[in-house]
């Protein structure tokens, strides 16, 4: 099998995507608390799906296979921020505070101009 | 207007994930539209909330550079993982969000926790709450450079 | 060969969150390890799908995606309020 350019780009960005996932699940392992954890996760979301779709569109061409994966990666991308949101919330709501070297939530809500409600 | 845009792109979300063009099918995806349209309007979905066209024009400008903006910081977080010592410093901090409309704050919302490094975990009013992975992204962020594009992608809503 | 590598590397960072949701230590962890689970099956289906060459994997992935994302809201919704018929907007009114 002869490598065309093409085939070439689409390796490289599927391993460069297989790259990140890795190190994504890697932090998710490493990090020492929730919200840390949540940032490790992040990157899988959106640059090691984003890279590794990006390396399958440029292998499948642009038909309605490109047109798919494409739709997979907007509902990583739509949704993957509604869930750590959630996530967030949800832990915050139950008292899980993160681990903070430095909390600027006091000072900088009352610095802010144009507060409402 | 909105509802007919919903209906146009409803159909044709159908038929790009069907692929097969008959009559019996493609009638289906005219019923299941209509039926999704009536839903979504019984809902009030329908509105500039619901279904933002009015941003549409303004995508080509940002999503470029929020892609731009993932890259760079999820690189910065890939270092600090693979660095043996994990250099973290969790902090956290509020951003004011200078958009006008529900639309325009929720990208603005999303568009922070869509950068790996930075998590938007709290909205009331205008004021978000951000867990930052190191206090330099919430030093960036408090600079309000995405505060900025994101109220001008939000455009003339 | 290179679809083999890839779905390896997914399996892999798999077995990490796997690990993460076994651990734990707070439900949100796991939700959030459960969460990465689903994401990388996604990937995983698009991958095997092209390391098969049987495009139909991509519905499933697609699928799956919508699955994963009502799923994990509907268990942080329960832990959050106890109940999935919980109507925040009902309760501020009453």
């Amino acid at each position: 099998m002869i490598a065309t350019p093409v085939d070439i780009a689409s390796w490289a960005l599927i391993a460069a995507g297989s790259f990140f996932i890795l190190v994504g699940a890697l932090g998710l392992w490493r990090m020492p608390e929730l919200f840390t954890r949540m940032h490790a996760a992040s990157v899988i979301d959106t640059l090691g799906a984003g890279l590794l779709i990006a390396g399958l569109i440029v292998q499948a061409g642009f038909d309605l296979v490109a047109l798919k994966l494409l739709f997979i990666f907007l509902l990583l991308f739509v949704f993957g921020p509604v869930v750590t949101h959630a996530l967030a919330q949800a832990a915050l709501h139950e008292k899980i505070e993160p681990l903070l070297t430095e909390d600027r939530r006091a000072s900088r809500a009352q610095d802010a101009p144009g507060r409402q409600q | 207007m909105r509802v007919a845009s919903l209906a146009g792109f409803l159909m044709v979300f159908w038929l790009a994930l069907s692929g097969h063009y008959t009559a019996w099918l493609i009638g289906m995806g005219v019923l299941s539209t209509l039926a999704v349209v009536f839903v979504a309007r019984r809902m009030g979905v329908t509105d500039a909330e619901g279904h933002p066209v009015q941003m549409l024009p303004g995508a080509p400008l940002y999503f470029p550079w929020l892609a731009k903006e993932i890259a760079v910081s999820a690189w910065r977080v890939t270092r600090i993982i693979l660095n043996p010592r994990l250099p973290i410093s969790p902090t956290m901090t509020v951003v004011t969000a200078g958009q006008k409309t529900t639309a325009g704050m929720a990208t603005y919302a999303n568009s922070i926790t869509l950068t790996p490094g930075t998590i938007t975990v709290g909205a009331s009013g205008d004021q978000l709450t951000v867990h930052a992975l190191v206090s330099e992204n919430a030093t960036d962020l408090e600079a309000g450079e995405m505060d900025a594009r994101v109220t001008r992608f939000e455009g003339h809503a | 060969m290179i679809f083999a590598a890839a779905a390896a590397a997914i399996l892999a960072a798999m077995a990490l969150a796997v690990a993460r949701a076994i651990y734990g230590p707070t439900v949100f962890d796991r939700v959030l390890a459960g969460n990465t689970v689903g994401t990388l099956a996604i990937l995983l289906l698009a991958v095997f799908g092209f390391l098969t060459e049987r495009p139909e994997f991509l519905d499933i992935g697609l699928t799956y995606g919508l699955l994963n994302l009502i799923g994990t809201l509907a268990v942080l919704k329960f832990f959050r309020h106890g109940d999935l018929a919980f109507d925040v907007e009902e309760k501020d009114a009453g």
